[in-house]
């Protein structure tokens, strides 16, 4: 059965449509730049059109006998690990409660890597027509109502945010997603301090404070991101494998 | 210097342990009666959750231990508190506490930042008596602010607070919603209004419906109260005041200084005060945030129902009326004459007018113009339809809020639910209205409002 479904995944992903390249680009995320500093270069690269599903990561543990649920190292991921896996959803439904180090490993055995957060963050900016809408209130608030409400059986079922307009979907409204570095860049525990933090904990080692007070949405997902360990598992948290562009 | 942390340890070590009783509000947990140190464990747990911010209206509220504000702690003071915070694996978003009690950088913030599905621990030492607000400090704190996370933790002073007769929990918070103040279904939260800083509720306990009603606070005449009273924010300051009380004593900022006889005291977002007072005669008593429009036009209004026995020499009620000529009449100012009553049941129902209505209709019926429409010369009771004397009944009982246009202009605002009326009393409150300042509908049967009142739909009560 596993089998199967590997195969019937497999042909449809990552090269059969499954992931896509985004052109090279600049971009300011919410942290990490230094003073006077107003954007990052982002190399082009390619991102899965979708988080992995739970399908496709069955695929992997059929492979990889060591990132079964039974035999994976409680350092390597927490008691919950696929606890959710059991419970019915469409075959799109992607994985969660998925370890950084699973998640890391499952791209690897595709030949790929987790994206950076950079990279993560510059492709959910877009919406499907502007490449950079995170300073557009309307598209904020939209991501935000989906932060906002308790996760609720059913929902990753759903579709997510629609293809933008670098061909991504679902970036936003199902799940959050490990990127690469996603401790790299700490907003502080303590939200308040964001000022004291020392320089070289954060990505780009900038120690500025956020570009955008206002982005409350991008606020969260660094929040998230501050407050995951690599071996955490949360049942909204999933990931998608991003590599070199071709 | 390492034997002096050795006997610190073991001197905690001794300590008694104890859970903390906490509640949720408006109730407060029972005086402290210990008289040395204990070692307290609080767990609260983080929920996010949909409530009622006003009747029809529902909110994502974010909170502790799943009621806004969040459950009530109280220890003592030289407690060594032990705190777990727990984040429910079905939230999305990490959370944290920081607990103005604390003496320690981030007040707990950074050892308690946990992620969904997570529990973090701290300790710390209750070293300065006094109220305190806690919340959470998560980004962006303002947000987990106004989506409801705060509540407070009294460190109850070695030398406790003399005994009152009863104590309740208020904590007042500010809520930003696209749409305005009563319109109907899940509203989000707006990120606009919230900078803006113009919210589109200002509430006491999470809900315009917490403290009114069935769930107003209760006490008995005689009977002396002490309110714990918080002001989360997340923007505004409170100006916290009970109508038709004088606080008899207030412990400023929640700290250990008192004022005697306060009408309104200040109360800072994220800060506190303790008010005391003596319940010396009946009637209900309105918890309002005096910055007026709060208390009116966006749900910052609270009861506190006093029973027992009036005391007529502290509060006689309206002991006559006459009419006045100003000017026009020489003898005016010489002579008043008293009118006689009216008939027994008017005179009831001008009672409860005055008791229930007047505080908005005014005195004699005539509003405020833009503010609280007109019963006196009102198109709008000029003839009652049949349609509309079911609807009157709904207003009084269920409160009113949303567009409604009376003699040409439009009102814009909200009436809140009159409580305690049985069917003999609202027959004769409407009756009243409904015939006097020129008003001529046909009087109201008790069996009349009977029938409307057991046709309404049951009212919503908010989970809270």
């Amino acid at each position: 059965m596993l089998s199967v479904l590997a195969a019937a995944v497999l042909a449809a992903s990552p090269d059969g449509g499954g992931a896509v390249t985004l052109p090279a680009g600049r971009f300011a995320p919410l942290f990490g730049l230094d003073e006077g500093q107003k954007d990052f270069a982002v190399a082009a690269f390619r991102l899965d059109v979708r988080p992995v599903s739970r399908a496709e990561f069955a695929a992997f543990l059929e492979a990889s006998p060591a990132w079964r649920p039974d035999s994976v190292s409680r350092q390597l991921a927490e008691e919950r690990y696929l606890a959710s896996s059991k419970d019915a959803h469409s075959p799109r439904a992607p994985v969660v409660d998925v370890s950084y180090f699973a998640a890391k490993a499952y791209c690897a055995w595709r030949g790929q890597r987790l994206p950076t957060t950079l990279e993560w963050e510059y492709a959910a900016a877009a919406d499907e027509v502007t490449r950079d809408a995170s300073g557009d209130p309307a598209f904020v608030q939209r991501i935000l109502d989906w932060y906002s409400r308790p996760s609720r059986p059913g929902e990753l079922d759903l579709e997510g945010s629609p293809r933008n307009v670098y061909g991504v979907e679902a970036l936003h409204g199902l799940v959050w997603e490990w990127t690469s570095d996603f401790n790299a860049v700490f907003v502080t525990a303590d939200n308040r301090q964001d000022g004291e933090q020392p320089a070289g904990t954060m990505c780009g080692a900038g120690a500025t404070g956020s570009a955008r007070r206002e982005d409350y949405a991008a606020f969260m997902r660094y929040a998230l991101r501050s407050s995951l360990s690599a071996r955490s598992t949360l049942p909204t948290l999933g990931f998608r494998c991003a590599g070199a562009a071709r | 210097m390492v034997v002096l942390l050795g006997l610190v340890v073991s001197v905690v070590g001794a300590l008694p342990a104890e859970k903390a009783v906490m509640t949720q509000p408006p109730l407060v947990p029972p005086a402290i009666t210990r008289t040395t140190p204990a070692k307290v464990t609080v767990e609260l747990e983080v929920v996010e959750k949909v409530m009622q911010l006003a009747d029809g209206v529902d909110y994502v509220f974010w909170t502790f231990g799943g009621t806004v504000p969040g459950s009530f702690i109280r220890v003592r003071e030289g407690d060594t508190v032990e705190l777990w915070l727990e984040n429910s694996p079905h939230n999305k978003l990490p959370h944290n506490i920081d607990l103005h009690a604390v003496t320690g950088p981030g007040g707990g913030a950074a050892s308690t930042f946990t992620a969904p599905g997570h529990k973090t621990r701290f300790t710390f030492k209750a070293l300065n008596p006094g109220l305190y607000i806690y919340h959470c400090a998560t980004a962006p704190v303002g947000m987990h602010v106004a989506n409801g996370m705060y509540g407070l933790i009294y460190v109850q002073p070695k030398v406790p607070l003399p005994k009152v007769d009863h104590e309740y929990y208020v904590v007042q918070g500010d809520f930003y919603t696209d749409a305005d103040f009563g319109v109907r279904g899940l509203q989000p939260f707006s990120m606009k209004r919230a900078i803006d800083e113009r919210p589109s509720y200002v509430v006491f306990n999470g809900s315009a419906l917490s403290l009114v009603g069935d769930r107003a606070l209760k006490a008995k005449v005689g009977e002396k109260v002490r309110l714990f009273v918080g002001n989360g924010g997340p923007n505004l300051v409170s100006s916290f005041h009970v109508i038709g009380e004088i606080f008899d004593r207030v412990y400023l900022e929640g700290g250990q200084k008192t004022q005697e006889h306060v009408q309104t005291t200040l109360i800072p977002a994220g800060g506190s005060a303790i008010v005391e007072f003596k319940l010396e005669t009946d009637g209900t008593f309105i918890l309002v945030d005096h910055s007026l429009f709060r208390a009116f036009n966006k749900g910052a209004l609270g009861m506190l129902k006093a029973e027992g026995a009036g005391n007529k020499e502290v509060y006689s009620g309206r002991e006559m009326e006459d009419v006045y000529l100003g000017d026009e009449s020489v003898a005016s100012s010489v002579k008043a004459t008293p009118v006689a009553p009216t008939a027994p049941v008017a005179a009831d129902g001008k009672a409860l007018y005055a008791a229930n209505c007047a505080m908005c209709h005014q005195p004699e019926g005539q509003g405020l113009p833009g503010v609280f429409p007109p019963l006196a010369k009102s198109d709008y009771l000029a003839g009652i339809t049949s349609s509309r004397r079911a609807e009157i009944v709904e207003f009084i009982l269920r409160g009113k809020a949303g567009k409604l246009t009376v003699n040409g202009v439009e009102y814009n605002g909200v009436m809140t639910p009159v409580a305690g009326l049985d069917d003999v009393k609202l027959a004769a409150v409407i009756n009243f209205v409904a015939t006097s300042w020129g008003n001529k509908s046909a009087p109201y049967s008790t069996a009349e409002v009977k029938r409307y009142r057991e046709a309404l739909p049951p009212a919503s009560a908010p989970e809270h």
